[in-house]
């Protein structure tokens, strides 16, 4: 048992995972996990190059470059520092180049803000990426020891994000389960780069002109990755569990299996609804929560699966979507569920924006909505906002 | 180092293959040829930035490249080969790659001035064991013509027209190997006419342990509109204006590679392409002059940098 911080259990895993290459430009709020690993370099206690870059732009160029040079490549960013990379976050799962990094996830400017919302990750979450979303610093710790090997999988090939709400989850401290290094280390075991730069007895082109004639094929066959990646999230989840005892799957389904009214939420905000789910269960209210793990890819039939028997469901979304109705992960439900014969009503919340609290008292709220829309079968709002002035 | 010489290359398996779909008359097909043919035996990977070069070699499902070769984006050839030159002294420290390999960005003067300017500074900072070679056209050749940073004054591009009211683009080039000097680091100019001077460097270059940087003036017979038959008759008139003099710096020393027996006027240059044919005309002489002034006043100071003054 340590205690930690979402940041610390960060370079934790990372140096445990010992990878070849970190290229980094520090952001708030994930700024100490580069912090710490650069302790680890210093003190020799890892093997990696540490290429301290002068943006976040030439971080995931240089991790684009080291990965397809054939080995294992991490970084951390968030906000800003995420839309700075974007162009190369494309390059990174155009290439199939297993790249795992920490996202402190954070407001986009402007006005400036520091704190924590989905908005940078729900920007990039079309970038052919693999998305996990974190609830509390153990998972941030297990989620990265799990991303390297589901990255890596000869199916996969595909970069994953291992996000976390900042100055939350990042900063949070909390008593977590560290794994012996050699534990960590034979569960991901060797990587096998395919194609590498470095193997210039073999040369290869990476990054080539595509036109009209083959660039769909090229987009077509990338995102059988991330297709396969769902029973791969699974797999790895339950390899970790026989070593860990801690389950984790692309899904969380906390007390749906009888219930009536559900709500669906990533990341952090799982734990203060579990809180209300535990306390409106007391009372004999039949509230469930479905914590979306693995945002990308998208569990469709899981979502489905758990949430087609009941009443009424509410979307939490931690982002700002100019113009859209409703939130990111509210259009992936309502998309997941609208092909059943039937299906609950369906309702969008938006919370959290620039590091908004949301106290139980607000989930508590949502749950009377959603039981008004249970016994009328009607949705009078169908966005709203939480914990918001207007 | 012995000096190269023309038997030795002639007959060797080339890098860059033929058959890549850049113009007639290129410069930049001309000097990645002869850069790559310096680069002799020696592995080496390069990573190329989005342009001319990238595009006209990488048309899939074909390559130009006998080499392991990356191209990513357009502002970060620099940034990408650190990456795979990090990778490259990770396994070398494990023992996993025992031979010495090399490694060679190129970017175009866009890629390079402007847009990829602060990736390479970075590169160059850290130290990365690279060599960056800029294809200098004096423009955004790739996407029409339009103007960069090291765009000469006066000239006639898309985005800086001749006009009633203003003559082609209105500023100085950036002089872009002393600022990379002035990062401590190996600096050179060169030019694909003067072959061997530019394949030395280029030698020189990849056995310095560190970064270093060659600036090519290269012809572009379709943005300088001129003719793709005498492109390096073109470009050489540049050196012999004394407008592209051919140089290096090295610990911050500057040595002159080449003095013109007679110094042309820039006009000689102008005459050249059809990008200057305005300032050929009378109403642009005080232009001209103070253009020509400006030319003399480098080359002065280089002059006297070098101790040939």
């Amino acid at each position: 048992m340590r205690t930690l911080t979402g940041n610390e259990a960060i370079a934790e895993a990372m140096r445990q995972v010992n990878p070849d290459v970190i290229a980094a430009y520090p952001i708030t709020p994930s700024t100490p996990v580069v912090e710490k690993f650069a302790k680890f370099v210093a003190d020799g206690v890892v093997d990696t190059e540490l290429v301290t870059t002068e943006s976040e732009h030439s971080a995931m160029s240089a991790c684009v470059g080291a990965a397809a040079a054939g080995g294992r490549v991490m970084t951390a960013t968030g906000a800003v520092g995420l839309a700075f990379m974007f162009e190369v976050i494309y390059v990174a799962s155009s290439f199939r180049l297993p790249i795992v990094v920490a996202i402190a996830n954070r407001a986009l400017n402007a006005p400036l803000n520091i704190h924590g919302d989905h908005s940078d990750t729900m920007a990039a979450r079309d970038s052919g990426w693999i998305q996990l979303y974190s609830e509390n610093p153990q998972e941030c710790y297990d989620n990265i020891i799990q991303a390297v090997k589901i990255a890596e999988h000869p199916k996969v090939r595909t970069p994953v994000m291992v996000c976390f709400d900042g100055f939350q989850t990042s900063h949070m401290i909390e008593n977590l389960y560290v794994e012996p290094d050699e534990v960590v280390k034979r569960f991901i075991g060797e990587y096998k780069p395919i194609y590498p730069l470095l193997d210039y007895e073999h040369p290869v082109t990476y990054g080539a002109w595509d036109r009209p004639d083959y660039l769909m094929e090229h987009k077509r066959s990338q995102v059988e990755g991330l297709y396969a990646a769902l029973e791969v999230i699974n797999d790895v989840g339950k390899e970790y569990e026989k070593l860990t005892g801690r389950r984790y799957g692309l899904i969380e389904a906390y007390k749906l299996e009888d219930a009536e009214l559900g709500i669906v939420v990533m990341s952090a905000t799982a734990s203060t609804v579990k809180d209300v789910v535990n306390k409106l269960r007391e009372q004999g209210v039949k509230a469930g929560l479905l914590r979306i793990r693995a945002f990308r890819p998208f569990p469709a039939s899981e979502v489905a699966k758990n949430l087609a028997s009941l009443k009424s469901v509410a979307v939490l979304d931690r982002s700002w979507t100019g113009g859209a109705i409703g939130g990111p992960l509210f259009h992936e439900v309502c998309s997941a569920l609208y092909n059943l014969d039937t299906h609950p009503k369906v309702v969008n919340y938006i919370y959290g924006i620039g590091g908004r609290d949301v106290y139980p008292e607000h989930i508590e709220g949502v749950y009377q909505d959603l039981s008004k829309i249970a016994k009328t079968g009607r949705i009078e709002r169908l966005l709203g906002y939480l914990n918001l002035r207007e | 180092m012995a000096p190269i010489r023309l038997k030795d290359i002639a007959g060797k398996t080339e890098k860059f293959a033929r058959g890549h779909r850049l113009c007639p008359g290129c410069g930049a097909a001309i000097t990645v040829r002869q850069v790559m043919l310096a680069v002799g035996d020696r592995p080496v990977v390069v990573a190329t930035a989005t342009g001319c070069m990238e595009i006209g070699t990488s048309l899939f499902p074909h390559t130009s490249w006998r080499v392991p070769w990356i191209h990513t984006n357009f502002p970060n050839a620099a940034s990408t080969i650190s990456g795979v030159e990090a990778m490259y002294r990770a396994k070398r420290k494990k023992g996993e790659v025992s031979k010495k390999i090399k490694f060679i960005a190129f970017g175009g003067d866009g890629g390079t001035y402007d847009i990829g300017f602060q990736a390479l500074s970075g590169a160059a900072e850290r130290g990365h064991d690279f060599v960056y070679i800029c294809l200098n056209n004096e423009g955004y050749m790739n996407t029409g013509g339009q103007r960069s940073s090291a765009t000469p004054m006066g000239a006639d591009t898309t985005t800086s027209p001749s006009g009633k009211v203003l003559p082609g683009k209105i500023q100085w080039r950036k002089d872009m190997v002393r600022v990379m000097a002035e990062h401590g680091i190996y600096a050179a100019q060169a030019c694909p006419s003067k072959w061997m001077d530019l394949m030395r460097k280029v030698e020189k270059a990849l056995e310095i342990d560190g970064p270093a940087y060659i600036d090519v003036l290269i012809p572009c017979p379709t943005g300088w509109k001129g003719d793709p038959s005498q492109s390096l008759v073109t470009v050489q008139k540049a050196v012999d204006a004394c407008y592209w003099p051919l140089y290096e710096i090295e610990g911050y020393k500057i040595k002159l590679n080449y003095k013109p027996k007679e110094k042309i006027p820039i006009t000689e240059w102008f005459r050249s392409q059809g990008r200057f044919q305005h300032l050929l005309k009378p109403e642009y002489k005080d232009l001209v002059a103070k253009i020509q002034a400006e030319v003399d006043r480098r080359w002065e100071r280089l002059l006297k940098d070098a101790g040939e003054a």
